[in-house]
């Protein structure tokens, strides 16, 4: 049967309240979540809005939107083509661990501007050569990504902190970390906040992969094996060349998120620290649709909330732990919403006839009873 | 009779159903009784299917009721529907090849712990209904395909039996394997059943239906009682039906003649241009190929033929029996594993799709949902999918809007696609509109050789015949087609010569000449190791 199409404003608020609507109930349910362990969720929430936005404070939001949003971005590439690659922290902190290990001593023996480029491209071949086993081997035989890109992941991890302990650590300091950058040799700002130009990397990151994807060949050809394997086959378009093109640009963006944040944010890195970004976005790039513009407004959402909810539960007496509760209560309300649009769409009912059936029995037999 | 089987009357009343922008089921009344085989008939997109889902439990109506003996009932799911002995045959396999056949009939049982031997009685009892041997523990995957639409019968019998839908069960198989059919269906009639029975081929509606009911454009359009038939002749009834099927449309259709052909009321004959293959150059040649592959679909061994410049081949057989892997292995996409294939003589074995697309060499896939479109992409990009970074269109890589919408447009135009727009997802179309964006693409430009599989399947009437006019055009200006079909009619209308597919390999080729052809291709059907009947 044909299904006419509905006005485009029609699916444009569809799709604008099937995005926001998850997001809300998680914000929802996390308010009653701190009433049950006695917290003021309106504190809370106001706590959130003036550590992550007021005073000045929604520029350390936009230095941590710096490497979520290249992240997001380079997960947006590899799922859009139906590919999981779920190695985002090893790749990340191996290509920490290059801008980090080798920052401090480039910085100063060349122009500072040169040293960030070769630190960055070191970044990004390092990040880009760990997904090329797995790419390589679902290119090749076939194997789930999932489970390649998730141990290569572990043992990046590993090598990183064996990297930060040994050839890289500080020989000043007990603790295991690398030496750091000197604050001087840092990204600058741009001019008049305390936002370093990693922002301005990453606004031109998700740009520029917003005019690659929507509008070239390569895009479509992105599009069309994402969304249709088969005839992407029949149309003859490479699969092998491109499952591996689409891991080597994702594996590359985390080495270049990776070299923003340890050159523009931190300096240095210390072991057996993960931030798992990855994690964290994971659920907002799915609710931009896989749309790198989209994900802008998304991912500065969540930079905003994840500024202000440290320090919010810190001061609320919370462990920061709270923040992947809200995260894990989006991705469930996504799913829900998700679901009852697609029923919705199909002309179906909301609830499985099933579970209606088994609540309705025990009256189905009453009224049975009655009317006969 | 070992049988229990539930009788009663099963009637749709004001069954309607639309969607968006289309009204699916327009007040549909009917009364299934037991005991009795009820013919469906219509065009496709009469909404026959749309129907079967609403008994099936598929969808729910959006008005109407469906009431058993008198009292109403809600089919909400496929189980609700099942636990009420409503069992459906589909035009598609669902039994899953790499398990046993009792493994297939209980894939819906719900228990813990399986219960084989309360499987087994039930596979007892059914094949005595069904007057069939079939042997529990045999794989599926080694069944002939008469057996095979045995054990969906079963499975589709297998909770409970009260009404038995088979939709289209004829189209995939011999003359023989339907006589067969047609002795179970008598049988469960016999047992108290009631069967409704799907076709658009008239002449098995009249041979096997005790009442008939047309369907045309959702609407009830005619129906015939037992107490109607029996008092007419074939033609009369005929008649009746081609009038109600196509309505205002038998002149469009090319009057009563035209349509009752494309009805399967009548016996057909080629009516595309007669040429002497002979003394035209080989376009096409295929040198003892053979592919390797998981299903036994895309198996073709040491298959060697040739096409000529102007020649339609046809290539028959039962749904499943190498015609993919053959189509593929042409079109570049799946390798072979030895022989060799031809295009112009030049060995172009080694090569792949988009060099052999640049060659010339088109395909239609009979899959034009899933591999033939992208159904999320728009009608003017689907156009373009085997264009894509091809200038003028795409420049650097940098996407040309405007060319590539004059270029749709253009083809929209020619190939009269109907379409809201060129922005309109392919996937919204009806399934002729879909295919004409198929053929648009494959047919314009420089195409020599057109490899095509099944291309009318699921079409209506006027789709049908324009793309038999297209292939027709197409051969007449020196295009040369390799037809793949599971509708003999069509190949017999369309082909000068037909080979005949078999596991795999061609068992035979027949010239399209005269009124004999169905029976020599039907006969190499069966000769050529079908094992089907018993």
């Amino acid at each position: 049967m044909t299904r006419s199409e509905r006005p485009r404003w029609r699916r444009g608020v569809d799709i604008v309240v099937r995005s926001v609507l998850p997001v809300l109930f998680a914000l929802i349910v996390g308010a009653i979540i701190l009433w049950a362990l006695g917290k003021d969720p309106l504190t809370f929430y106001a706590d959130i809005v003036a550590n992550g936005l007021a005073d000045g404070n929604w520029q350390n939001s936009m230095v941590l939107m710096s490497p979520l949003l290249i992240m997001g971005i380079a997960l947006i590439v590899v799922f859009r083509g139906q590919l999981w690659n779920l190695g985002y922290d090893g790749q990340y902190l191996l290509g920490a661990v290059f801008a980090a290990g080798f920052g401090p001593t480039l910085t100063q023996q060349m122009p500072p501007f040169l040293a960030y480029v070769i630190l960055s491209i070191g970044a990004i071949v390092v990040g880009a050569l760990w997904t090329l086993i797995p790419a390589w081997l679902k290119a090749r035989y076939g194997t789930n990504e999932i489970i390649t890109t998730l141990v290569m992941s572990t043992i990046g991890i590993g090598i990183a902190n064996m990297l930060i302990k040994g050839v890289f650590q500080d020989p000043n300091v007990v603790t295991p970390q690398t030496a750091a950058i000197p604050l001087d040799a840092m990204l600058p700002f741009i001019p008049g906040t305390q936002v370093n130009i990693g922002f301005i990397v990453a606004i031109v990151v998700a740009l520029a992969f917003h005019v690659i994807l929507t509008r070239t060949s390569f895009g479509l050809r992105l599009d069309v094996y994402g969304s249709n394997p088969k005839a992407a086959r029949h149309v003859g378009i490479n699969s092998r060349s491109m499952v591996v093109v689409l891991f080597l640009i994702s594996g590359g963006l985390i080495g270049l998120a990776a070299a923003m944040d340890m050159l523009g944010q931190w300096g240095y890195l210390r072991a057996n620290w993960n931030p798992s970004y990855g994690n964290e976005i994971l659920p907002f790039v799915f609710l931009a649709r896989l749309s790198p513009l989209a994900s802008i407004p998304f991912i500065a959402f969540y930079a905003v909330f994840a500024t202000g909810a440290t320090i919010a539960s810190q001061q609320a007496g919370l462990s920061v732990d709270f923040l992947m509760v809200i995260v894990a209560l989006v991705l469930v309300f996504m799913t829900i919403t998700e679901y009852v649009g697609t029923k919705r769409d199909l002309g179906q009912s909301y609830l499985p006839d099933e579970l209606k059936d088994a609540f309705r029995r025990p009256f189905a037999s009453m009224t049975r009873r009655t009317t006969s | 009779m070992t049988l229990a089987v539930e009788t009663g009357v099963i009637s749709l009343k004001h069954i309607t159903k639309t969607f968006p922008g289309v009204t699916a089921n327009d007040d549909v009344s009917l009364d299934i009784v037991s005991g009795q085989v009820h013919c469906l008939l219509g065009e496709n997109g009469a909404g026959k299917s749309t129907l079967i889902s609403i008994l099936a439990g598929m969808q729910q109506p959006d008005s109407g009721a469906i009431e058993i003996d008198g009292v109403p009932v809600r089919l909400g799911s496929p189980r609700a529907a099942k636990d009420h002995g409503i069992g459906v045959v589909y035009q598609h396999s669902t039994l899953v090849p790499t398990l046993s056949i009792i493994e297939n009939l209980m894939l819906g049982e719900t228990g813990l712990l399986k219960n084989e031997k309360r499987a087994i009685a039930r596979l007892e009892e059914l094949s005595d209904l069904l007057g069939a041997a079939i042997r529990p523990h045999s794989r599926t995957s080694e069944l002939g395909l008469g057996q095979q639409q045995q054990v969906e019968i079963a499975k589709a019998m297998w909770t409970g039996s009260r009404l038995l839908i088979l939709d289209e069960p004829t189209s995939m198989l011999t003359p023989r394997a339907i006589d067969a059919l047609a002795e179970n269906v008598a049988r469960l009639k016999a047992g108290g059943l009631a069967v409704v029975f799907i076709t658009h081929k008239l002449r098995e509606a009249y041979a096997m239906g005790d009442c008939i009911t047309v369907l045309r454009a959702g609407k009830n359009v005619l129906h015939l009682a037992p107490g109607d038939l029996e008092g007419r002749s074939e033609d009369q009834v005929q008649d009746a039906v081609l009038k109600a099927m196509f309505g205002g449309d038998l002149a469009a259709a090319g009057g009563k003649g035209a349509a009752s052909d494309l009805a399967g009321a009548t016996e057909r004959t080629r009516e595309s241009v007669a040429i002497d293959y002979t003394q035209r150059p080989t376009r096409l040649r295929l040198d003892g190929i053979s592919t390797r592959g998981k299903t036994m679909d895309v198996v073709v061994t040491d298959v060697s033929l040739s096409v000529h410049e102007g020649e339609i081949f046809g290539i028959a057989g039962i749904d499943g029996h190498g015609q993919t892997g053959l189509a593929e292995v042409v079109a570049g996409q799946r390798p072979a594993s030895s022989g060799r294939v031809l295009l112009d003589d030049v060995d172009v074995t080694g090569k792949g799709v988009r060099e052999r697309q640049a060659l010339g060499l088109r395909y239609a896939s009979d899959d034009r949902l899933h591999e033939g479109t992208v159904g999320s992409l728009s009608v003017a990009l689907n156009l373009m999918l085997k264009r894509i970074g091809e200038a003028p269109f795409w420049r650097w890589g940098y996407t040309n809007r405007s060319a590539i919408d004059a270029e749709a447009r253009q083809m929209v135009d020619d190939y009269e696609v109907r379409t809201p727009s060129l922005t309109t997802r392919v996937g919204a179309l009806s399934g002729g509109n879909i295919q004409k964006v198929v053929l648009a693409r494959e047919l314009k430009g420089d195409a020599r050789v057109l490899v095509v599989n099944k291309p009318t399947y699921g079409l209506d009437l006027k789709t049908v015949q324009l793309v038999h006019e297209l292939l027709t055009d197409f051969a007449e200006k020196g295009g040369s087609v390799l037809l793949l079909s599971n509708e003999l009619d069509e190949l017999i209308v369309l082909a000068h010569r037909i080979g005949v597919i078999s596991h795999g390999r061609i068992v035979g080729t027949v010239e399209n000449r005269g009124t004999e052809t169905a029976a020599k291709v039907g006969q190499l059907m069966i000769g050529g190791g079908e094992h089907d009947q018993k």
